[in-house]
């Protein structure tokens, strides 16, 4: 059961800032989501791999060189604010 | 004549025999924009100068006496989450308002070395995420059958331009069924190819082990030629299968003899309209008599899929549209520190249900609840990919329903779990990463056409056309239109 407190700290982990109105909402939507996949926790897994990739990839490696490269002005094409070549955001700390 | 009716392959016979040209096909389509995209509103972005420009090089090609390929002079659509350099990109999302981005999509460039005309970029629910395409951040997206219905999506923009004849085909991506259950509620053929067949480099990411590119076409050749130009292997995309992919044209023998092809039931009866399973049965017996061996089976896992998704899905998305923090691009709110900026900007930013599916996905990875919930998924994943794993050792493509449902009516789409159901017969492939193709079949009690679904295992798409053209040349249930007195 998702409490308005769990719902709040997962806003928070999601960067997310929530009406009081949308953290009752979303405790009940997510509430009855999570429901349905209760079946899930019936199925005897033990054994099983997670499979979270269908491909048999294993890492993929290239050469560490130098290829084409955009300039510093294409790059910060669009950024909402820059300064002096950077990206430019309000005070961190 | 009208040529905004006609298919690929038509079309290129008219463009190399002179009969036409490819600047007259490209004002066509951009007249029929004009004049009926203000009810179907399948657009975001017309690009109406540079196709113009696009079908005058292909134009200066046929008079020097060049040859050109299938593709070229063709008008088309692309989903607009697909990156194409200095035009908007915006995922149907006020994230993205405004976004240029500073390269295409491997597949929007490989499309361009086979001169292709865009025509602009096609409306879809925001992040591709939903059914409707009425997740929108801008406005939702007509079905051209029947204006009270929905498109289906969330390649809702790539279908209705299709099936109302503002593009001769298009580009969408599938997730979960985002190509196939579009292009079956509007009456055309879509194809999501196998896992890592086509390049996902440029595609903006929702869920990255799921998400694949794919056609949406009038016909199953259509559909082979396009599959031709997009797959590939691709260094940009870590993903990328690097195979031997064939002439997918070779497949359209319409010779069916022989081909096994299994009919889960697990797919049929509780939950499925009547009219839909009908039709299916009609397919599966037409491929029948056409000298298929069809039997039914079973895939025991398949009840799973719909959670294992939306846990799988949510979580991998949560962690893709962590990048919208109003750093580098895209929307920003103004804050007082950096923290406020991140939580504003995702808070104005992201319409609801990106933020519904942002909150699982985190609460489905968060300490305590990971175990449980997403790797719990995974391990179900597995349990379906091995279904399939045992069923194409039997047979050479299953045959299941597309949708549950023909399209769903505009409006009455809130309840979020509701919804998630209507992509229960779609989600099983990508979870399995195997191909699968919507196949229009009839139309419902209401005139609503009817999909068909083909899948098969990984890198079978050439079964799936070979079953899809037998079916499309041996009956007149394929190569449906809207009705055409609604000024479409």
């Amino acid at each position: 059961m998702i409490s308005k407190d769990v719902v709040e700290k997962v806003a928070k982990l999601s960067r997310l800032h929530l009406e009081e109105e949308e953290i009752a909402q979303y405790a009940d939507q997510l509430n009855q989501i999570l429901d349905t996949m209760a079946g899930l926790q019936q199925i005897d897994t033990d054994g099983v791999a997670p499979l979270a990739h269908v491909l048999p990839i294993e890492n993929v490696f290239r050469e560490d060189e130098v290829g084409e490269c955009f300039t510093q002005e294409t790059v910060l094409a669009n950024a909402p604010e820059q300064s002096n070549g950077m990206f430019q955001v309000p005070k961190i700390v | 004549m009208t040529l905004s009716r006609l298919t690929i392959h038509e079309l290129h016979d008219l463009l190399v025999s002179k009969e036409i040209s490819a600047t007259e096909l490209v004002q066509e389509h951009l007249d029929r924009i004009q004049a009926l995209d203000g009810n179907v509103k399948s657009y975001i972005t017309v690009t109406g100068d540079l196709a113009r420009k696009q079908a005058k090089a292909v134009d200066a090609k046929l008079a020097a006496g060049e040859t050109i390929g299938m593709l070229a002079g063709i008008p088309m659509a692309v989903k607009d989450n697909m990156c194409t350099e200095g035009i908007p990109t915006t995922c149907a999302s006020r994230m993205l308002e405004g976004f240029k981005p500073q390269y295409s999509a491997t597949v929007v460039e490989k499309l361009k070395a086979e001169d292709f005309v865009m025509l602009g970029k096609v409306n879809m629910d925001e992040f591709a995420m939903g059914s409707t395409t009425e997740n929108s951040a801008f406005f939702a997206t007509q079905n051209p059958w029947n204006a009270d219905c929905v498109p289906g999506g969330s390649s809702g923009g790539s279908a209705a331009s299709v099936a109302a004849d503002l593009a001769v085909y298009s580009l969408g991506s599938d997730t979960g069924g985002s190509i196939r259950q579009p292009a079956s509620f509007c009456g055309i053929v879509g194809l999501k190819p196998t896992y890592g067949a086509v390049s996902r480099f440029g595609l903006i990411a929702f869920a990255s082990s799921l998400d694949q590119i794919g056609p949406l076409a009038k016909d199953v050749t259509d559909t082979a030629l396009i599959l031709n130009a997009i797959t590939g292997y691709d260094k940009k995309d870590s993903t990328s299968a690097d195979y031997n992919y064939p002439d997918y044209t070779a497949a359209l023998t319409g010779d069916v003899k022989g081909m096994r092809i299994g009919l889960p039931k697990e797919y049929l009866g509780e939950g499925i309209d009547p009219d839909v399973e009908a039709q299916v049965r009609a397919a599966a017996a037409k491929l029948e008599e056409l000298g298929a061996h069809v039997e039914e089976c079973s895939l025991p896992y398949t009840r799973y899929a719909m959670p294992a998704y939306y846990l799988i899905a949510p979580a991998e998305a949560s962690s893709n549209l962590g990048r919208y923090d109003g750093v580098r691009y895209g929307l920003r709110a103004p804050a007082e520190d950096v923290a406020g900026m991140f939580c504003d900007t995702r808070k104005k930013g992201f319409g609801p249900e990106v933020k519904r599916r942002i909150m699982l996905g985190t609460y489905a990875l968060s300490s305590g609840y990971y175990d449980a919930y997403y790797l719990k998924a995974l391990k179900v994943r597995n349990l379906i990919k091995q279904d399939y794993d045992r069923a194409f050792e039997q047979y050479d493509c299953l045959i299941t329903p597309t949708a549950p449902t023909t399209a769903l009516r505009k409006g009455n789409n809130q309840d979020p779990l509701a919804l998630y159901k209507s992509d229960i017969c779609t989600i099983p492939t990508n979870l399995a990463g195997i191909p699968g193709l919507s196949l229009p079949y009839g139309t419902d009690r209401n005139g609503m056409p009817i999909g068909v679904q083909l899948s098969g295992k990984a890198f079978a798409e050439p079964a799936l056309l070979r079953a899809a053209y037998a079916l499309e040349q041996n009956t007149n249930l394929t190569r449906l239109k809207p009705n055409q007195g609604k000024g479409l």
